[in-house]
């Protein structure tokens, strides 16, 4: 997908990937064909909503609610890194 | 020095498998059926592993289908939590087979493709599997898993390269996986038989370049350049015992499925060692840990935090030395080594991988 992503780009998980939790290392993990990223929880927030139905700009007033702070910007850069490597795609 | 923690266990079920390519990953001495660890033995390895930290497994071989336990070896690894991958020809994956492998929650199953062009698929394979492998990657995608192609490329087949990527995405891949040969074992044994051209490899890469892009969104695809043709080596599995461990089907625990031909390192059993002292403790996965066991040119190199040094097996197969600079590197004073492998004159035949010395039937 186009990593440029915007507020209205509704980000989806590549349905091959899903989202774990690593009991060793004590951290949230993205699994899927050979291969797996280690989240923080930060992260795994992000990733719990996007479900293909809410836009990036959904997404972040909702983290940006619970965090009480701006998070847009943060959360575009993080889904765009994940987008680069093709576990998140446009819907 | 303090070891991160592995990452990927690839399980070498069985050395056993109806094809016999030139280029197979198992070493020249195949391990026999009689000597494969069990049932329980595989369990707890996937136990241990999970405990060390491991998130992927590749169940692989030979051909792992030839295990009748399969299925329940699958079942456990995914109650452990484990992402697994079938690593198979396609041969044996009947429906109830594949079935059964769904139900309990394997993810993803890759099939290795030899060629589009039937009559050379068969001839590399050493044996006719094209059709029993089209009907598994329809199976695999029907049943819906995570599904890869994986093609071992080489001269007979690279010209193809653009004819194999369209026939893997007709067949519905998720991922495809266009690797060269290595050239350990019996991809050494072949390697004259192997080894493309330089023009082949350039017109290939172009190729999958082109395709790369085509395909985005669709199948991911990745494109392994010959090592023999790149200017440095290749920062093999990020580096000696710091993600990934094998364990061959006789229970040796490595730190690459290549690593037994360094025959100066003594590699421990999950027979007699935990894989938590194997990974932190053994000898075997201390020897190239780090930088200090190198030698110049890769001691004073910065380029020793990019590839560590190359691969120590093919430092020690073609240099006689594993501290050695991968002899690829066009640093290395062995370089002339690889440079005289790719003048050689190309054999005609293929020596097939065979169990040697197979007690005969009388």
């Amino acid at each position: 997908m186009d990593v440029a992503m915007t507020g209205e780009t509704v980000p989806r998980l590549w349905r091959l990937a899903r989202l774990d939790h690593d009991p060793v290392r004590g951290r949230p993990v993205l699994l899927y064909p050979e291969g797996a990223v280690l989240l923080n929880d930060t992260g795994k927030a992000v990733l719990e909503l996007v479900d293909g139905r809410r836009s990036v700009a959904e997404i972040s007033r909702i983290l940006g609610e619970r965090y009480q702070a701006d998070v847009s910007a943060d959360v575009v850069q993080y889904l765009s890194d994940l987008a680069r490597k093709e576990l998140i795609r446009d819907r | 020095m303090t070891a991160d923690r592995p990452t990927t266990l690839l399980a070498e079920l069985t050395h056993r498998c109806p094809l016999r390519c030139p280029y197979c990953s198992n070493p020249l001495d195949l391990v026999r059926a009689n000597a494969e660890l069990g049932t329980d033995d595989w369990k707890r390895v996937f136990t241990q592993a999970r405990a060390l930290g491991v998130l992927q497994l590749g169940l692989s071989g030979g051909e792992p289908l030839i295990r009748k336990d399969l299925e329940e070896l699958a079942a456990h690894a995914r109650g452990l939590g484990l992402y697994s991958t079938l690593v198979t020809s396609g041969l044996g994956l009947t429906r109830q087979r594949a079935e059964r492998l769904r139900e309990v929650g394997l993810e993803h199953v890759q099939i290795s493709i030899q060629d589009t062009d039937t009559e050379s698929a068969d001839r590399i394979a050493g044996i006719s599997a094209v059709r029993q492998k089209r009907a598994a990657a329809a199976l695999v995608k029907e049943l819906g898993f995570a599904f890869s192609i994986n093609v071992v490329l080489h001269r007979a087949n690279l010209d193809r390269i653009g004819e194999i990527i369209d026939y893997a995405a007709g067949l519905g891949a998720d991922r495809l996986e266009l690797a060269n040969t290595q050239y350990y074992g019996w991809g050494l044994e072949n390697r004259a038989a192997l080894m493309p051209t330089r023009e082949q490899v350039v017109r290939a890469q172009a190729v999958a370049e082109a395709a790369i892009e085509r395909y985005r969104g669709e199948m991911q695809m990745l494109f392994v350049l010959p090592d023999y043709y790149e200017r440095y080596p290749k920062a093999c599995y990020g580096g000696w015992g710091k993600l990934y461990l094998v364990v061959t089907p006789d229970g040796k625990v490595l730190p690459c499925h290549g690593a037994t031909q360094i025959t100066t390192l003594t590699f421990d059993t999950a027979r007699d060692r935990s894989l938590e002292w194997i990974w932190h403790e053994s000898p075997a996965f201390q020897a190239f840990r780090g930088d200090s066991w190198m030698r110049d040119p890769c001691r004073s190199c910065p380029r020793k935090a990019v590839d560590f040094g190359g691969c120590r097996c093919q430092a020690f197969a073609l240099t006689g030395a594993a501290e050695n600079t991968d002899p690829v590197c066009t640093l290395s004073p062995h370089r002339g080594i690889i440079d005289a492998a790719l003048a050689e004159v190309p054999e005609p035949d293929y020596r097939y991988r065979i169990l040697t010395a197979e007690p005969q039937q009388v």
